[in-house]
């Protein structure tokens, strides 16, 4: 082994430990950011090394879509089913990537060891989490996009649009939600251990069902409007479908989208707060009772 | 040793009275109970003990990971429980066994990634990394997925992480855990270097190789049952146990055999060392002894007087007890015998010492478990 490179064992010089430790709020600061950067990197760089997420990500997702798309189509229902569908489809990928990729991670980093390296290192947690979610929503939307093309080309989707800065703001406010409450469950999941996977389980199919993917959540009725009011995959899809197929009739029973965009800027700040909230308490937690770094526990 | 001693400047690791419970069923486990350190900085300090010592608590109660249930501890004058934050930017640490990070990224990728969440801007995080990749001999696995990498590579690739942020005080658990001989080498060699490099520069090792912090170590703090049994250079633990100057001779011949030895000034014991008892002296062209004198001193008067006993000296050695013979002395039992929890922790398995020292054969067999023999006289 080298000893010898310049430099390579001096990077900064500091007068003392003391030094070293007194940060500027503007290195804080570019030290969160550049590790938002920093984890994102894995999931983007992963898009390009692991090509089996074609098959399982845009391949089958695009099967459970087409299979409505003939059911609507066997029915007789309107041509903006097909529409509904499609971008019900599309948008399962953020929500899949949401539960397997953030609400699972921390469990998993944890396990792989790197959570203890998170915590000991100068940033703050939260960036690690914005990191995964960038991460995240860079494969996801590369994964939403595919569907849609393909979906839309293949059945004849044709989109209606009066308002696209609400479409695009509603847009990237389900998606702050969402990851909002994926960083919210990451926290949890990471305090309830090995039952993480049964909710994974217990969450999807349900989730599936209540946030209308496949049809307008306003067919559900009080359900529905339970399901606008806390899950944002159902209320930004709600608001997106009346945006997206403005010339349609819409079923009614929901909220008008500008209504739709306010819940969800208030979900995205109730679930980033809670997520910060949580991971404090059990950072605090961890470090009470062991639980975060001690291997046998 | 500490480049410093400076009273002005705060110690690298100060710990006052740390006790650490677990609250596990069936009862509570003490892994640390009333534990004082003080570690200046600059020095490279070793807690040596066996698995469930406690050593793996202290460190991460000193990396801020773990609080404690009772006691103070401070990192350069940093507080582990509320001013976690400093201390995070100026230490790191690197554990055996290591699996962090992510396969799907190459070591260069991974590194640049922790490089991120230590802020260093993006360019120069790349350029630090390939000078550690060089450093820390890896040029060829600098492209490599992560995954592929053999243990010894990935822990290269550890320190490499742990050096990113050029920390001033490096925290190393266990860290040549399952690596062969040249790699657990590569290693040590490194973090010296490593250290050597800024004045100031602390290390804290745990380890169970004794061998490891006998060769890297200023200071050693033996720790067995969440307790400091004992503390001090290297050489200052080995005095504890030795309290005569043991030596072997290679003679050509010795008339009147080990007993004319035994008789002379300053000799405490003398017997035939091993081989020459079993073998009865009968294939041999050479006598070998070991020798207890009452100090170095006494060694000249034993030289001139083998003239008058026939024999010249043909090889001299000392023999120096190692760590483990300090660890035995201390509580009773060897690193490899684990005990249960509370068992041992008095002393009271004295019988593992072996012979008396009054056995004639006490320099034969403790001559066994030493690990280190000092070539005087060849």
């Amino acid at each position: 082994m080298s000893t010898t490179t310049r430099n390579a064992f001096v990077y900064r010089p500091t007068a003392s430990p003391q030094a070293a430790a007194n940060w500027t709020p503007r290195q804080v600061l570019m030290t969160n950011l550049r590790t938002v950067i920093g984890r994102a990197y894995p999931r983007v760089r992963g898009l390009a090394r692991e090509r089996s997420w074609v098959f399982f990500e845009i391949l089958l997702p695009f099967l459970a879509t087409s299979a409505f798309v003939y059911v609507y189509r066997a029915l007789g229902a309107p041509p903006q089913y097909i529409g509904f569908v499609v971008l019900g489809g599309a948008m399962t990928a953020f929500w899949l990537n949401v539960i397997w990729m953030m609400a699972q991670q921390l469990w998993w980093e944890k396990s792989q060891g790197n959570l203890e390296l998170y915590f000991a290192a100068p940033m703050h947690i939260m960036a690690v989490l914005f990191g995964m979610a960038f991460g995240g929503f860079v494969m996801s939307s590369t994964r939403a996009a595919a569907v849609l093309i393909i979906a839309t080309t293949l059945y004849g989707v044709s989109f209606s649009i009066d308002q696209w800065a609400l479409l695009l703001a509603v847009f990237f406010l389900t998606l702050g939600a969402l990851y909002g409450l994926g960083m919210m469950l990451a926290s949890l999941f990471l305090m309830w251990g090995r039952e993480a996977w049964h909710l994974t389980q217990l969450l999807i199919e349900p989730v599936y069902f209540v946030s209308g993917l496949n049809f307008p959540v306003g067919r559900l009725g009080v359900l529905g409007s339970v399901a606008i009011s806390l899950l944002p995959l159902a209320v930004g899809l709600d608001a997106m479908r009346q945006l997206a197929f403005a010339d349609a009739a819409y079923p009614a029973g929901t909220p008008s989208p500008l209504v739709e965009a306010g819940i969800l800027c208030v979900m995205v700040a109730v679930f980033v707060g809670l997520s910060r909230w949580t991971l404090a308490v059990l950072e605090r937690r961890a470090r009470q009772e062991g639980r975060l770094s001690v291997r046998w526990q | 040793m500490p480049a410093s001693t400076d009273a002005s400047q705060p110690l690298a690791i100060d710990v006052r009275g740390i006790r650490r419970v677990y609250n596990v069923k069936p009862k509570p486990v003490v892994a640390l109970d009333g534990v004082d350190l003080a570690v200046e900085p600059g020095e490279f300090f070793g807690l040596l003990g066996p698995n469930g010592a406690g050593k793996t608590t202290l460190i991460k109660i000193l990396t801020t990971l773990l609080l404690p249930s009772e006691g103070t501890a401070h990192i350069f004058g940093f507080d582990v429980e509320r001013q976690t934050k400093q201390i995070r930017r100026i230490m790191n640490m690197v554990a055996g066994g290591e699996q962090s990070g992510y396969g799907i990224l190459t070591v260069r990728e991974q590194l640049w990634m922790f490089s991120q969440f230590y802020g260093l801007p993006s360019r120069d995080g790349w350029n630090r990394v390939d000078e550690l990749i060089e450093a820390v001999g890896m040029r060829e696995q600098a492209q490599q997925r992560v995954s592929t990498l053999s243990t010894g590579q990935r822990q290269r690739m550890n320190f490499a992480r742990g050096l990113l942020n050029d920390p001033w005080i490096f925290f190393l658990d266990e860290p040549t855990l399952g690596l062969d001989v040249s790699a657990a080498r590569a290693v040590r060699e490194l973090v010296l270097a490593w250290k050597a490099a800024v004045p100031g520069r602390t290390v804290l090792l745990t380890t169970h190789y004794m061998q490891e912090a006998d060769e890297l170590c200023d200071r050693i703090a033996i720790v067995d049952h969440g307790r400091i049994l004992a503390l001090g250079t290297p050489e200052e633990l080995k005095r504890r146990v030795q309290r005569e100057s043991v030596f072997r001779l290679e003679l050509d011949r010795l008339e009147g055999g080990v007993a004319a030895l035994r008789r002379l000034p300053g000799v405490v014991n003398a017997a035939l060392a091993a081989g020459d008892q079993a073998n009865g002296r009968s294939d041999r062209q050479t006598v070998e002894v070991n020798l207890s004198l009452v100090d170095d001193a006494a060694l000249g008067g034993v030289v001139g007087a083998l003239g008058s006993l026939g024999g010249h000296i043909l090889a001299l050695r000392k023999s120096e007890p190692s760590l483990e013979d300090v660890f035995v002395e201390l509580v009773g039992r060897g690193f490899g015998d684990e005990t249960d929890e509370g068992d041992g922790g008095d002393g009271g398995g004295r019988d593992d010492l072996g012979p008396s020292p009054d056995d004639p054969n006490v320099i034969d067999t403790t001559d066994e478990a030493r690990e280190r023999e000092t070539e005087v006289v060849a």
